[in-house]
């Protein structure tokens, strides 16, 4: 019976698994409060670290032992002084996450979604710890990556086992939650970085503008991208049609919500175009779409092989956001009562547009906490 | 500010700041103070709220070139 490790992979794949794991998370408090991890078979508790140096005694008594034990905490540090603690009062194993909640914010779990219709597949990487996805295209050898997180080494090892050649990397909309790995992965691969005009006014860098009627094309099988401008999140936020058959909906609309107009500070400006993209140009797209959000906000939206999309037609049909008649009713769910901003989420901006350079430690600390990019959820 | 002692924790890593604080806290009489200086940023957090949950009161906190600086007072 011993100390050991649990890495970020092999947690994500006991949530996506919904298998059962009880966790000790011994943050502050408020940090718990703010962001944990959640999934199905997940039970959690917090007993902040610095209320247990004179031992666990208080707490060995609400461990189940019929669970595997994980003690989580910010980097690893104190998860691995409790954890052996619980070793020597219990003898059971106690697990503690590598890396910590630090490491757990940027792990990605790849799933595919499907087949495309000329041979190629699609793929999305579900960032279990912040709720962001994104997603690979791939065909003929070639692919596409959109709204790639700030990790890239995920997509690296992916491009490498299948064997595929980066061509384009595009992000739906300037973010504000999380720091873009588009740049990093042009660089790399030598791709096309794809971004809207309308987003990207003050951006430092080149790109390619991401418009209507500027098809992307992956691979000689004619996997089209068709992008569609939808703005509300962002001025320019921009949809794309995968294929006739997937909306990528970036921020604009999530599973089990709808996007909020006011990361950039201009809630009232946007509110309509946000209800127009919705309810005129998602309602005028045909309904067998399967919805491809750029965040989850629950992990009851993962479904059982831990894939997060929906078919419009039933959005529109069970997505609140999506049924509210009145308009000012809808200016006021999209602008009032809002969740917190992400954390740090003017400074994200800036760094996505290439004004600040922030240092790796640094853009870690920016990204910590959930994505809170939906009006809900 | 008049502390009774100067705990220099620069350098450590969670969960040492605390644990150390906690230690030289448990030796100071009550009204007096202890001066902590750490680099770990998770202190920045860490430590007001070791302090609301041993109840011993924080007196101040500072950042002066990267460090760190809290002045708790023994309850």
């Amino acid at each position: 019976m011993s100390l050991k490790p649990m890495t970020a992979k092999e947690l994500g794949k006991m949530v996506i698994n919904r298998e059962e794991i009880f966790i000790l998370d011994v943050r502050n408090t408020d940090a718990f409060d703010d962001w944990k991890v959640e999934g199905e078979g997940v039970e959690i508790i917090n007993k902040p670290y610095f209320d247990l140096i004179d031992g666990v005694d208080d707490i060995v008594g609400q461990l189940p032992e019929d669970k595997p034990l994980l003690v989580v905490c910010a980097k690893e540090g104190s998860s691995q002084f409790v954890a052996e603690q619980i070793v020597e009062a219990t003898g059971r194993d106690t697990h503690y996450l590598v890396g910590g909640m630090k490491t757990w914010s940027e792990h990605l779990e790849p799933v595919k979604l499907g087949d495309l219709k000329d041979g190629g597949e699609l793929y999305q990487f579900v960032r279990l710890g912040k709720g962001c996805l994104s997603y690979l295209v791939a065909s003929d050898g070639e692919a596409a990556i959109i709204d790639s997180a700030r990790t890239i080494e995920p997509y690296n090892e992916f491009l490498a086992e299948h064997n595929l050649t980066l061509k384009h990397v595009i992000d739906t909309h300037l973010h504000a939650d999380h720091i873009s790995g588009g740049r990093k992965l042009r660089e790399k691969h030598g791709a096309s970085y794809w971004l809207p005009p309308k987003d990207a006014e003050e951006v430092t860098f080149d790109f390619k503008p991401l418009e209507d009627g500027n098809d992307i094309k992956v691979g000689q099988t004619k996997v089209a991208i068709h992008p569609i401008y939808s703005p509300g999140h962002t001025i320019g936020s921009t949809s794309m049609v995968i294929d006739d058959q997937y909306l990528i909906s970036g921020d604009i609309l999530f599973v089990d919500s709808i996007g909020r107009p006011d990361l950039a500070g201009k809630a009232e400006d946007w509110v309509s175009d946000l209800r127009n993209s919705l309810y005129s140009i998602y309602a005028g797209l045909s309904g067998e779409l399967y919805v491809l959000p750029a965040h989850f906000g629950k992990h009851e939206e993962l479904d059982a092989q831990g894939r997060v999309m929906e078919k419009l037609s039933v959005l529109f049909e069970k997505n609140h956001g999506l049924n509210i008649n009145d308009e000012e009713e809808f200016r006021k769910t999209v602008t009032e009562d809002l969740p917190p901003q992400p954390n740090a989420y003017q400074e994200i901006r800036q760094t996505n547009m290439g004004k600040i350079n922030p240092d790796a430690e640094e853009q870690t600390e920016m990204e910590i906490g959930p994505n809170r990019c939906a009006v809900s959820g | 500010m008049e502390s009774t002692k100067i705990l220099d924790a620069k350098g450590l890593a969670c969960p040492m700041p605390v644990v150390k604080v906690k230690k030289e806290m448990d030796q100071l009489n009550e009204g007096e103070i202890l001066e902590v200086h750490v680099t770990d940023k998770g202190a920045k957090a860490d430590l007001p709220a070791w302090a609301k949950s041993s109840g011993n009161e924080l007196l101040q906190d500072a950042e002066e070139d990267g460090i760190l600086k809290f002045w708790f007072k023994k309850a």
